[in-house]
């Protein structure tokens, strides 16, 4: 090598707007599977009945919806074949996908200060880490849901094709408004509080617990606008045939979970580098 | 090849200090101060962490980094280590850089010894292969093998310090910086980590940059060292050197000057032994002399000077007041002397926190001035007991002690009256 040696690495102020540090995160990518493991194995650690908590959680969610809007107030699946507590749980899954990878996503980097203040990473690497553990939940509820469709003997059909595609855009979504939140949260702490509150408000303008063709037209229009909407339905479609009533609210949800993810990708990496002096 | 391991050039580091303004952790506050600052300037000082730094470092050179607090020197590890980035100016690094800003970093209480090990290996930077490679090492260095699938939170917190240290010291990177990890661990595992970084620089021919107030560590580690004065680079000398220079700097502080002109400042503070400047001798008469500037009058005045050594214990504790002196200050300079006749402080390095306090002891008393690590006092051996007999260096403990020593012929029926005695007791 000659004196003008390449340097391994050159620090200095960096600018512009880049979305992905694909090249970085493949370098961490052990840290990545590392910390994602810590989660899992931290989550139920000191619980009494561990594990388990994974499969009574949507179980008892998805009661509590069949109670109220299939045995009380009556609401059609839409499908003579699907029962409620099968739809509501279908919902339920993917929904809970959505709402826990942004929970987690928005509190990543707060919940990691000691971290991001002592050692150098690609900040990413926290709330993309947060994707594993709530997969590993689906995976559980999705071996429920198989039982489900079984006792129930609903056949599984072409479209179950569709499903990733919809977990995907869910991810996608959940990810965008994450890594915004999270480099909100660096900053403004009333984030950690109004998250919750914004995801329980967003479940309920989310078809989870019901159908979109139980409701009137005009609240039909409004619930469409939420991309999380064509989402649900066309997850419930994918695994059980329930209809979906609009099509155009899917390719809608499938163009705004890409422009979401962009923008909050973008948003946490023009940020990223204040984390250190601010958290 | 080249032998340039890392260079530095023009680095500056900028934090933006407002004023006439809160910082905005709701996001109301901000809203509400957005729509006042439409008619208010705020206004913003630029704060220098690092002003214009350039310097280069060769591959397996130990390089020191000392100054006084607020220095720049945590910030410049925390650049060269990419935790945050400079205003402007460029570091070049040429091989793989593994820093060691805390010993533990991300330790979760909750997990076993072994999952910690690779939790935090991963966190350092190291890949999933590396740390199979070297587990059986680093469980061995640490000295925790029966407690490997053990939670941490149960170890002793000296366990849980040499594990850290020990997942550490198997990071293998080209150039490894460091920031004062040995202050912690008993003595005995401090000079293990030693020997090891020692280790790593001589046999491996890597970089280390280390940042330490330990004179000792400083001199038998380093083979250059960098003086960082209030973020400005003061030059690079040999490591004995640097010691020196930060001792006879003294402290020149302005600690903002501008900002704070209501409150005491040291603007000069040296010792001396025998007539001379920057000496202190064991068993010689030593003076401490420290000059304050006063911008207001103080009625019941006391200093207190704190002696230090390298583990941050405190040897003695100078009190004017507990000494018997309160001062009546007017505003303006004032010199003070504190002479210690026949100095009890074996040789070694020492620092000096120097403290003014306002007010009397139970009756509001207050500190309004405090500057850590004032001054670094060198004390060489000295002819203590007057007996012609230097103690040297070996002479271990803090102080010396003056001592009568004499011996008695005792006859057999005596020793036999103090069995006895003990029989009955």
């Amino acid at each position: 090598m000659s004196e003008e040696a390449i340097p391994h690495l050159i620090i200095r102020k960096k600018s512009g707007w880049q979305a992905l540090p694909i090249r970085e995160l493949w370098e961490f990518r052990d840290l990545l599977n590392t910390l994602a493991t810590r989660d899992v194995k931290l989550r139920y650690r000191q619980t009494a009945i561990g594990v388990l908590w994974v499969v009574l959680q949507p179980l008892i969610g998805a009661g509590l919806f069949t109670f109220i809007f299939g045995s009380v107030a009556k609401l059609s699946t839409g499908s003579d074949k699907v029962p409620y507590f099968a739809f509501s749980f279908a919902g339920l899954m993917v929904w809970n996908v959505f709402a826990q990878i942004l929970q987690k996503a928005s509190d990543s980097m707060v919940g990691n200060a000691h971290l991001v203040s002592k050692i150098y990473f690609p900040r990413m690497i926290l709330p993309l880490s947060t994707i594993y553990g709530v997969l590993l939940d689906f995976a559980v509820a999705s071996t429920l849901m198989i039982a489900l469709m079984v006792i129930y003997g609903i056949p599984p059909h072409v479209g179950l094709l569709f499903l990733p595609v919809a977990l995907f855009m869910a991810i996608l979504m959940a990810l965008g408004i994450g890594l915004w939140a999270a480099s909100l949260n660096v900053t403004f702490r009333d984030v950690k509080y109004v998250i919750p509150v914004f995801i329980n408000f967003l479940m309920w303008a989310t078809p989870v617990a019901y159908a979109v063709s139980a409701l009137p037209p005009a609240a039909q229009a409004v619930v469409n606008f939420n991309p999380m909407a064509g989402v649900v339905e066309s997850f419930r479609w994918a695994a059980l045939g329930t209809p979906v009533q609009n099509w155009g609210s899917v390719v809608y949800s499938a163009v705004a979970s890409i422009l979401l993810f962009i923008f909050g990708a973008m948003m946490f990496q023009r940020t990223e580098r204040r984390f250190a002096d601010v958290i | 090849m080249s032998d340039i391991a890392l260079s530095v050039r023009g680095l500056t580091k900028e934090y933006k200090i407002l004023h006439n303004a809160e910082k905005h952790n709701r996001v109301t506050d901000a809203v509400a101060s957005s729509v006042k600052g439409l008619f208010k300037k705020t206004e913003v000082e630029t704060f220098k962490a690092l002003d214009d730094v350039s310097f280069d470092v060769k591959k397996g050179e130990v390089l020191g980094v000392i100054g006084r607090n607020g220095a720049g020197k945590s910030t410049l590890l925390k650049i060269l280590s990419r935790i945050t980035e400079p205003s402007s100016g460029e570091i070049h690094l040429y091989g793989r850089v593994g820093s060691l800003l805390e010993v533990g970093t991300g330790f979760h209480p909750e997990l076993t010894g072994r999952e910690n090990i690779f939790l935090n290996g991963a966190i350092l930077g190291m890949r999933k292969r590396e740390i199979e490679r070297q587990f059986d090492a680093i469980v061995d260095f640490a000295e925790v093998e029966k407690f490997l699938d053990t939670p941490v939170k149960r170890y002793s917190s000296g366990m849980y310090v040499r594990l850290a240290f020990a997942v550490a010291a198997h990071l293998n990177p080209e150039i490894l910086i460091v920031d004062e990890v040995l202050a912690v661990g008993d003595a005995q595992f401090q000079k293990k980590c030693l020997g090891k970084m020692q280790d790593v620089s001589r046999e491996g021919g890597r970089t280390v940059l280390v940042v330490s107030h330990n004179p000792v560590m400083i001199q038998a580690l380093c083979t250059q060292c960098l003086l960082l004065k209030q973020g400005t680079l003061e030059g690079v000398f040999s490591p004995h050197q640097a010691m020196q220079e930060y001792a006879s700097k003294a402290v020149s502080i302005d600690f903002n000057t501008k900002s704070h002109t209501d409150k005491p400042t040291i603007i000069a503070i040296d010792y001396a032994s025998e007539g001379r400047a920057h000496v202190a001798i064991s068993g010689s008469d030593l003076t401490l002399q420290v000059t304050y500037n006063l911008p207001k009058p103080i009625l019941l005045a006391s200093i207190e000077i704190r002696v230090l050594r390298d583990d941050a214990t405190i040897v003695t504790l100078l009190n004017s007041e507990i000494a018997g002196n309160l001062f009546s200050l007017e505003a303006g300079t004032h010199r003070f002397n504190c002479t210690l006749p026949k100095l009890a402080l074996t040789p070694g390095e020492y620092t000096l926190d120097v403290l003014l306090f306002e007010g009397q002891d139970g009756y509001s008393k207050k500190s309004i001035s405090t500057n850590e690590s004032a001054l670094l006092l060198t004390v060489t051996s000295g002819d203590f007991f007057k007996t012609g007999k230097l103690a040297s260096s070996k002479y271990s403990g803090s102080f010396f002690q003056d001592q009568i020593w004499e011996t008695t012929n005792i006859k057999p029926s005596v020793i036999r009256n103090i069995a006895t005695k003990l029989e009955t007791m």
